[in-house]
């Protein structure tokens, strides 16, 4: 069973660097990031995180990401348009700065957690996570609604209208 | 059961290809899908924390991440498509007019 994280880390991992190397084809990077999100889902689910798996599969692999695949073939980018990326200087110094931060992440990760918790019955499913949602979190919810509402009236005006 | 450390790498690791993504990247499409990368390996590392505490608190922050991820990537592509109406092109070298 834990060999399985193992193999959806390398999955996802495996999918993350092709979406950050993939210079030459938007949609191969796109379609690889999938891999990545739901490598992902199945992480959340080996965590005990029921509602956060099912949620990641259906929100990001199945709605972020064909969103962006519409766009990318929406515009017709033609192959052309990405051409070799200059500034090696400034490449360079972000790979350095990129793994210095993931020196410090790492260090500070790696401390000795101790054996995890007992889980309470029903950890992580729908109804528990339900139930603490409405209950102790319910105003961040309320919030979350005029987020979404506003994102969707932003992007429908940006979307529209010609900027000067 | 899945050692905790473990996925806490795995999640600083994610961070870090996308963190580089961003920076190194000149395509904005991809700029915005590293930052969804980004936004993912914080959800890993809050699920796994949460797992270590059996406190559902970060099932509901990795929940909000999620919402405000789907909110960052309507408005940004939005942004995309209309800048693409304007400039024929996404490369951010083109729109670096408050660039000093």
């Amino acid at each position: 069973m834990e060999i399985l994280f193992y193999v959806f880390a390398a999955i996802s991992v495996a999918g993350a660097l092709g979406m950050v190397l993939s210079v030459r084809n938007t949609v191969a990077g796109a379609l690889s990031l999938v891999g990545t999100m739901v490598a992902l889902g199945g992480i959340y689910v080996m965590l005990e995180a029921y509602l956060i798996g099912a949620l990641q599969v259906l929100i990001y692999a199945g709605a972020i990401l064909v969103l962006f695949l519409f766009v990318v073939m929406l515009l017709n980018l033609r192959r052309d348009s990405f051409t070799p990326e200059r500034q090696p200087v400034g490449k360079a110094i972000s790979v350095l700065i990129g793994l210095a931060v993931l020196v410090q992440l790492v260090t500070v990760f790696l401390g000795s957690f101790g054996p995890p918790a007992e889980l309470s019955e029903g950890f992580g499913t729908y109804r528990s996570v339900g139930i603490e949602l409405f209950t102790d979190y319910v105003l961040l919810f309320e919030v979350t609604s005029l987020l979404l509402l506003s994102a969707m009236v932003g992007a429908v005006i940006l979307a529209k209208r010609k900027i000067d | 059961m899945v050692p905790i450390e473990h996925a806490l790498a795995l999640s600083a690791t994610l961070f870090v290809i996308g963190a580089l993504g961003a920076l190194t990247r000149r395509n904005l499409i991809v700029i915005l899908m590293s930052i969804e990368l980004m936004l993912n390996a914080v959800n890993l590392a809050l699920v796994a924390f949460s797992r270590q505490w059996g406190d559902q608190a970060g099932h509901v922050f990795a929940l909000m991440v999620i919402v405000v991820a789907a909110a960052e990537v309507v408005v940004g592509l939005g942004i995309v498509v209309s800048l693409f109406r304007n400039r024929e092109s996404v490369n951010i070298e083109d729109v670096s007019l408050l660039k000093w």
